[in-house]
């Protein structure tokens, strides 16, 4: 136990309450979450502008088999992540470590699955000023969205390691691990939104 | 928070909620497979995006725990939408040079 939780413990009578009965980690979490949201829905919201209000826009994906297998290891990965924090908070600790390392390797496999996409994309043809279907907005509104959650899914695979490890080491306890789920959740979630707006809606038919 | 004895696992509600989103998330790729007006089928794949990311918030993120942090989140989603709604009519503005262009 830290000295601010010790003094804390013998002062919490003198303490104000913590917002919506929730500790302030947690609060802190979800006041970047939501603060992120806007980021993401900005993005998308200007996405779908550009989309709406080009004429040529390019749907250049034959097929969203990668996308749909990316799609099933992220949502996986929440559940995984939810095994974890269950062992945690059952005090197994060994059970909680293999679910959030199992959890990483999974937005790993994310992680390398975008990487070889945006490969095959490039070597079409593809960057972010030009594109050979049609205007070139699609390729940098494209790399954008998807390049800002993958830059989430990164950080998210090395936060879950370095959390996984120090709890094993005692530093963090079950709390720690469930605020760093609450992220990997929220990565899960913003995922579901760019599938069908940037991937979906350009399929070629 | 719940200590390791009062801990209640919630492992059963995880994979029923976890099924129920990727028969969604494969919902959303049949609709693009099936074709459709492209306002139709953006409606269509937004209703169920939101469904999902509501199952996520929900039982992933445990807001259905505690109801003071999602009125919280709502509003603040609700808030930042509208906001978003407003921008977004702005710019289409901006597009067709209305009010300015003759």
């Amino acid at each position: 136990m830290s000295q601010a939780e010790i003094t804390m413990a013998g002062h919490s009578h003198l303490m104000e309450k913590p917002a919506f009965s929730v500790p302030a980690k947690k609060m802190a979490m979800w006041l970047f979450i939501i603060a992120d949201s806007a980021t993401f829905a900005g993005c998308l919201v200007a996405y779908g502008f550009l989309r709406n209000a080009t004429a040529n826009w390019p749907r250049p994906f034959h097929s969203i088999t990668n996308v749909a297998i990316m799609t099933f290891i992220l949502v996986t990965s929440s559940l995984t992540m939810l095994f974890g924090i269950d062992g945690a908070k059952s005090g197994d600790k060994a059970k909680a470590l293999r679910w959030t390392l199992i959890t990483a390797a999974l937005g790993a496999v994310f992680a390398v699955l975008h990487i070889r996409e945006w490969l095959a994309l490039i070597d079409e043809g593809m960057t972010l000023f030009k594109n050979p279907w049609g205007t070139s907005l699609f390729g940098s509104s494209f790399f954008s969205i998807t390049g800002l959650h993958l830059l989430h899914v990164t950080g998210g695979v090395v936060a879950l390691i370095a959390v996984g490890l120090r709890y094993r080491g005692g530093r963090y306890n079950a709390d720690d691990l469930e605020i760093t789920g609450l992220y990997w959740h929220f990565v899960d979630l913003v995922w579901m939104f760019v599938v069908p707006l940037v991937y979906l809606l350009n399929l070629s038919h | 928070m719940a200590t390791a004895q009062e801990h209640r696992s919630n492992v059963g509600r995880y994979v029923t909620v976890y099924a129920v989103i990727l028969v969604i998330a494969a919902l959303q790729f049949v609709i693009a497979y099936s074709g459709g007006s492209g306002p139709q089928m953006l409606s269509r794949m937004l209703i169920l995006a939101v469904i999902e990311a509501a199952l996520a918030l929900l039982y992933f993120m445990h807001l259905a725990d505690n109801r003071g942090l999602l009125w919280f989140v709502v509003i603040f989603t609700v808030f930042v939408l509208l906001a978003m709604q407003y921008g977004w009519t702005d710019a289409f503005r901006l597009s067709s040079g209305v009010p300015w262009a003759k």
